[in-house]
């Protein structure tokens, strides 16, 4: 287990440092951010010395030098555009985002793994199709439209929610969170379902396709021989069966949920890092952009990591460092 | 405890409503089950014998359904029983085993887990009393090292121990009936060899019957007490198994018979009866078999009716052989 988690801490190294590097050759690409930065109308010595400052007169190759040596020791550089730790700005307006992207993934998960068993023990009943049908709908419909109908009906026509910000927060170990406030709550409820529908939709298809699958198995057979009730059988032989696929894609979910939270964001002006990102691209900050993407990356890293472990927990077969079965 | 056969399947038809038609998988068959006794219901892939046994537990599968017939088992005929209370005979009363060790037990569930759920579904015992019920099973289908072998998962166990899990879990109630179906097939000559001698031991001493669903003549003919017979979905004939197999009266089960290579002349290519076995969606009425029955007349296309040649055997056919 220890070997694994070093070499597996190792891998992740390596694939912070290429990531950096490839972002750094993609930022380099597409402009020069002192072209951004400096007011039109500076003259060239200004403009040099603006250079300078931010270590941009310097080769490539040795920017990156010395970000590499500012990464080793904690430090992702300051932005360009708001002089403060690239770090610090996104740690920010990360939380926002995280509790987000939680709230979601905790409602498609609670609805996704349910809707999704009843849809596969019972595919050719109305309530099965129904299910179906509308996790078509959930996969085809575009997150932005979504959410600016959910604005128009429950904002603009009803007036039930408000359509943007957090509302009022309150902090929890040193954070600022909404789901503990009445008001909260309110402001989080619909980017939260907005941001749930696609992933609702796949746990559905996924648990009904697993709920198919495992009810056809001899072990199902031989559980329901056994006289057992039909709740241990679909709870315990057929749930624990299917979870092993869903805990893996939920993982990788949970990354890309934060991740691209943005359209969402940009809808509900949900103050997260999304909006940040946006900005920092459209002003070429460097920085911001490259601590903001390994920021991600590591939490792929870490999320991906954790289900591994919940994977080797799961399923008896799996045991982590490759250590093969005993007879 | 009633004074009849333990079970009596009594013209047992279950068919699957399928979108081609309907599939008459179990047509009209009937045996009965003594206490303690061992039948073997012989037939050929596709021939309904799994559903047979999975119509007795009440297990079978829409687009299935048992459209006709009774299934008495001591005394009750399950088919009007409610679904609780044929639950509460699954697994206690009669039990069964599966073909596929490999496939039976539940790849993510520790053994103990999967044999204790079966003890506490049908009686209220504590965690400890059902696992040392656990434990004496295992011990009872000679598994060595069984507090071990009880936190394994299955995964841990080659094929043939898998199957003697199988066993032990059918055993841990003290079922009155075990329906075994092919549960041999899987596995290699003399594990096979092992586990039919140990079933056969641990049946006769504790007194249950055994329902031993299989393909193959040479297992029942050292096994069973008697053999029934199944065709396309249909009974055959049935009897006493020396009478079987020294005097089949059905073509079918003479050709099955004939074809064991064990009974054929050494240096002599096998026999096999000619023709394949027909589709059960367009089989009409008639003899399933007079497609590829030497004795077939004209008259084979009406359905037998079921006589008994001689006591304590039944047969469907026109044309008995001599
Ligand atoms: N879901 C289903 N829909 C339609 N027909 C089915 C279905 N399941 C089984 N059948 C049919 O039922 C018939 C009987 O199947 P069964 O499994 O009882 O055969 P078997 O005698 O046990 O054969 P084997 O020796 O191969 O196990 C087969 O011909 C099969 O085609
Ligand atoms: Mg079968």
């Amino acid at each position: 287990m220890l070997a694994y988690a070093i070499r597996r801490f190792g891998q992740s190294v390596f694939v912070l440092v290429l990531m950096s590097f490839l972002v750094f050759i993609g930022v380099y690409a597409i402009g020069d951010p002192i072209e951004l930065l400096v007011n039109p109308q500076a003259d060239e010595v200004e403009r040099v010395r603006a250079a300078a400052a931010l270590g941009l007169d310097r080769p490539f190759l040795a920017q990156y030098w010395v970000f590499l040596k500012g990464a080793a020791s904690g430090d992702l550089g300051r932005s360009f555009v708001y002089n403060e730790p690239a770090l610090t700005l996104i740690l920010d307006k990360l939380p926002a985002t995280i509790e987000l992207a939680f709230v979601a993934m905790v409602m498609a998960i609670g609805l996704g793994i349910p809707l999704g068993l009843l849809a596969g023990l019972k595919p050719d009943s109305f309530i099965g199709r129904a299910i179906m049908a509308g996790s078509i709908l959930g996969f085809s419909l575009p997150t932005f439209w979504v959410g600016l109908v959910l604005i128009m009906v429950f904002s603009v026509q009803l007036g039930w929610l408000p359509s943007n910000g957090r509302g009022e927060t309150m902090m929890v170990a040193g954070l600022p969170v909404s789901f503990l406030t009445a008001d909260g709550l309110a402001h989080l409820a619909m980017p939260a379902v907005n941001l749930a529908l696609f992933k609702l939709s796949l746990l559905i298809r996924l648990t009904r396709a697993g709920t198919r699958e495992a009810v056809l198995q001899d072990y199902v057979k031989f559980a329901r021989a056994k006289g057992l009730s039909q709740g241990r059988v679909i709870g315990v032989h057929v749930l624990k069966n299917i979870l092993i696929p869903i805990v893996t894609v939920i993982g990788l979910e949970l990354g890309s949920v934060i991740a691209f939270a943005i359209v969402t964001e940009s809808i509900f002006a949900w103050p997260g890092s999304g909006k940040l990102l946006i900005d920092s691209i459209n002003q070429l900050d460097r920085p911001v952009i490259v601590a903001y993407l390994l920021v991600i990356v590591t939490l792929f890293i870490v999320i991906n990591f954790v289900v591994d472990v919940l994977y080797s927990l799961l399923d008896p077969r799996v045991r982590l460092g490759g250590a093969a079965a005993s007879h | 405890m009633s004074g009849g056969p333990l079970l009596q399947v009594d013209g047992l038809r279950m068919h699957f409503f399928t979108k081609a038609g309907v599939v008459k998988a179990v047509d009209d068959v009937s045996f009965t089950v003594g206490r303690g006794e061992i039948l073997g219901l012989v037939g050929e892939s596709g021939s309904g014998k799994s559903m047979t046994g999975y119509s007795i537990l009440g297990l079978v599968d829409p687009p299935g359904r048992v459209v006709e017939g009774r299934i008495v088992f001591d005394g009750t005929d399950l088919t009007r029983l409610d679904p609780a209370a044929w639950r509460g005979i699954r697994g206690n009363r009669i039990a069964m085993i599966f073909q596929d060790p490999m496939m039976t037990l539940n790849p993510v569930l520790r053994i103990d887990t999967q044999i204790v759920e079966a003890v506490q579904a049908h009686s209220g015992v504590s965690r400890e009393s059902a696992l040392a019920r656990a434990r004496e099973a295992l011990v009872r289908v000679g598994i060595a090292s069984p507090d071990e072998r009880l936190r394994a998962y299955p995964h841990q166990f080659s094929g043939g121990m898998r199957q003697r899990v199988a066993i032990a879990i059918a055993l841990v109630n003290g079922p009155d009936l075990i329906i075994a179906d092919e549960p041999t097939t899987a596995l290699d000559v003399t594990i096979q060899g092992q586990i039919l001698f140990e079933m056969q031991k641990v049946c006769r001493e504790s007194g249950t019957a055994l329902l031993w669903i299989t393909h193959d003549l040479s297992v029942v003919a050292g096994l069973a007490d008697k053999v029934c017979v199944m065709y396309a979905g249909r009974f055959v004939e049935s009897g006493p198994v020396a009478d079987i197999l020294d005097r089949p009266l059905h073509p079918y089960s003479r050709g099955l018979i004939d074809s064991v290579p064990a009974r054929n002349e050494r240096g002599q290519p096998l026999r096999q009866i000619p023709g394949m076995t027909p589709s059960l969606l367009s089989l009409g009425p008639g003899c399933p078999f007079r497609e590829r029955c030497s004795s077939a007349t004209p008259r084979c296309a009406e359905s037998p009716e079921v006589t008994e040649p001689s006591p304590g055997r039944r047969l469907r056919c026109f044309h008995p052989a001599r």
